[in-house]
């Protein structure tokens, strides 16, 4: 990757060479160290996911050795053995449905209450939007948040995961912002046909927003994966562990797993050929997979997101 | 604009005003669940800062707990954790404040590149980073940097490496590498909206300064830079008003006991008083503390936009 970026800035350069000689040696060294250094960043940003991928899929001994470049190796075994370690795959369906569930909640509540805000008929409009959006600037923090939770119940419940964040500002603001740019004509003539609010939410406002709710379910989604707070401080259960939080222990107990691999070693049992450094490796892979599989396909939504988040603000 | 154009539609619709009416009870109504949500997990908690004017214990009732007024305020003044703990949120900020331009430069330097796919490639890899969580951050980061981590093997293979070095372990150089954590992180998010800016600036800028002889160097320093500065400011100003806020989740999976004192920041310190060490009204005062500070700040930086720039950023 490295030589075919270096290699850039001097085929760019070389055409305009011909015609204007003193400005184009400058910048063609603009360009070679502009190129040069942001190949340097991408490598600095990739590497360090490549190199838990080649691990992972290392001979386990061959790779205490280190690995660079190349996977040492070949060995499916740490995954084999990672997807059968308890808990994981409780974890995974755990996290596989905070992420479906909270952002099916997030999207509809977020949507349904913009096009409410939409209305002209609501009373009280502006106080009710002003008393949503002002959540954005304020929080109560640890302590009272962490009661309130227990009060209401949530402590070891799923629902701590998807309820509150049903309702976020920001998203309000971005799909309230959309729907006002929707031509009021379309609803206008279903209201004449005799649709309801919710009937006209459903079947064309919701429809026609679909641009920015595919952005927001994207964000919702992502923040859903990578929450793991929640579960830390309020859920002991094992049944509702997240992905993120099993990886988290399982990196704090390293030790722990060592020992206990190194028992395993003793009485010959099957993680003979297997250290805890590449089960290490196989977990952050599962857990950074989803991410990394999902993200190149969304990045157009993630950057029209925060495009209109500064359009906005 | 718009909402006259609504009342103007609205006059000429009275006759349908009782409609309307039966319609905004509708609405009031389909509007309450929302406005209940809001409440119940924004306000709601708002109610425990009374904590803070208790001496609380879980398992009392607050209703048979003493009432101890602004005592547990005065606490913190007296608290020698407290100075460490304030000076290693305000450092850490600092350093990332100080950080501020880099996703600036960056952004500067991608908006240079010629090549499409190579464009795309810097922009869709340097934001990757943001949209993981610190879990997967320190495991990246343990896997590079721990003693038997890439960067030591590395360094063994090529025979420089003495002793295997702990850089997440480091207490003296332990802010730094947060920050640069912090950076690598967030760059390519940072950067977006100041692409989004150089985007939108008016083309004919550069060909008239192309006209005019200039390069690219001097192109840069008098359109672009100044043309993206105002969101420079904004974004500067908004993390002044987040100087108390240093990232929980970060010094949170990062801390160990090597490296604990130098990165307990304010909202970490909170979580350990109140999770760990059990005292909910003092971790609750110094929360309220933190917070109001925070508003504070909010409110500072807003009116000295307003001022000198004429326009707020809230």
């Amino acid at each position: 990757m490295n030589s075919t970026t270096a290699s850039k800035p001097a085929a760019v350069a070389s055409k305009p060479e011909r015609r204007k000689r003193p400005i184009d040696y400058k910048d063609w060294t603009f360009n070679f160290f502009n190129y040069l250094i942001l190949a340097l960043l991408v490598l600095a940003t990739i590497y360090p996911f490549y190199y838990i991928f080649i691990y992972s899929i290392s001979d386990s001994i061959q790779a205490q050795k280190g690995v660079t470049f190349w996977p040492a190796g070949f060995s499916l075994e740490a995954y084999q053995t990672t997807v059968k370690l308890p808990g994981i795959m409780d974890a995974a369906i755990v996290s596989l449905s905070r992420t479906v569930v909270g952002t099916l909640i997030t999207v509809f509540c977020c949507s349904f209450f913009a096009y409410l805000i939409t209305k002209e008929e609501l009373p009280f409009r502006k106080a009710i939007y002003r008393f949503v959006l002002v959540t954005m600037y304020f929080n109560a923090g640890f302590i009272p948040w962490y009661l309130t939770m227990k009060t209401y119940g949530l402590q070891n419940s799923f629902l701590l995961y998807v309820l509150p964040t049903a309702l976020a500002g920001f998203n309000v603001i971005l799909i309230k912002t959309f729907i006002e740019q929707l031509p009021a004509s379309l609803e206008e003539s279903a209201k004449i046909d005799g649709a309801g609010y919710f009937k006209i939410y459903t079947s064309i406002i919701f429809p026609l927003s679909m641009p920015i709710i595919a952005t927001i379910a994207v964000f919702a989604a992502v923040g859903q994966w990578n929450t793991w707070f929640d579960n830390y401080f309020l859920v002991e259960s094992p049944k509702l562990q997240t992905l993120q939080l099993v990886l988290y222990n399982f990196l704090n107990q390293s030790s722990n797993l060592s020992n206990a691999t190194t028992e395993q070693l003793n009485r010959g049992d099957l993680v003979r050929t297997l250290t805890p450094q590449s089960i290490r490796m196989a977990i952050t892979m599962l857990v950074t997979l989803p991410i990394v599989l999902v993200y190149p396909m969304l990045q157009r939504y993630f950057v029209k997101g925060i495009m209109m988040g500064a359009v906005k603000g | 604009m718009e909402t006259t154009t609504a009342s103007q539609a609205g006059k000429k619709r009275r006759f349908k005003s009782s409609h309307r009416r039966k319609d905004g009870y509708k609405l009031l109504l389909a509007a309450l669940p929302f406005v209940l949500i809001a409440f119940a997990f924004s306000y709601v908690p708002l109610f425990g800062w009374i904590y803070a004017f208790f001496d609380y214990h879980p398992g009392i009732p607050l209703s048979k707990t003493p009432f101890s007024g602004l005592d547990r305020f005065r606490e913190m003044f007296s608290d020698p954790r407290m100075g460490p703990v304030l000076m290693n949120t305000l450092a850490l900020s600092f350093l990332s404040i100080l950080t501020a331009p880099i996703p600036m430069l960056f952004a500067i330097m991608v908006s240079e590149v010629r090549s499409g796919w190579f464009k795309r490639l810097v922009q869709t890899v340097s934001t990757l980073p943001h949209y993981i969580s610190w879990i997967i951050v320190y495991a990246l980061a343990f896997s590079m940097f721990s003693t038997e981590g890439a960067v030591n093997a590395f360094l063994m293979k090529l025979g420089l490496g003495g002793a295997p070095v702990d850089v997440l372990g480091n207490y003296e150089r332990v802010w730094t590498v947060q920050t640069l954590l912090l950076l690598w992180k967030s760059v390519g998010w940072s950067a977006i909206i100041y692409l989004a800016a150089i985007v939108s600036i008016d083309s004919e800028q550069y060909d008239a300064a192309k006209v005019d002889g200039a390069g690219r160097r001097r192109t840069i320093w008098h359109i672009t830079l100044p043309s993206i500065m105002p969101t420079f400011i904004v974004l500067l100003l908004l993390s002044i008003s987040n100087l108390l806020s240093a990232g929980f989740e970060q010094y949170l999976v990062f801390s160990n006991v090597m490296v604990a004192d130098r990165i307990e920041v304010l909202d970490l310190y909170v979580y350990r008083l109140g999770l760990v060490t059990g005292d909910y009204s003092y971790s609750t005062a110094v929360g309220m503390f933190k917070s109001i500070i925070s508003i504070v700040l909010l409110f500072t930086v807003n009116l000295l936009s307003k001022k000198f720039r004429g326009q707020g950023i809230v």
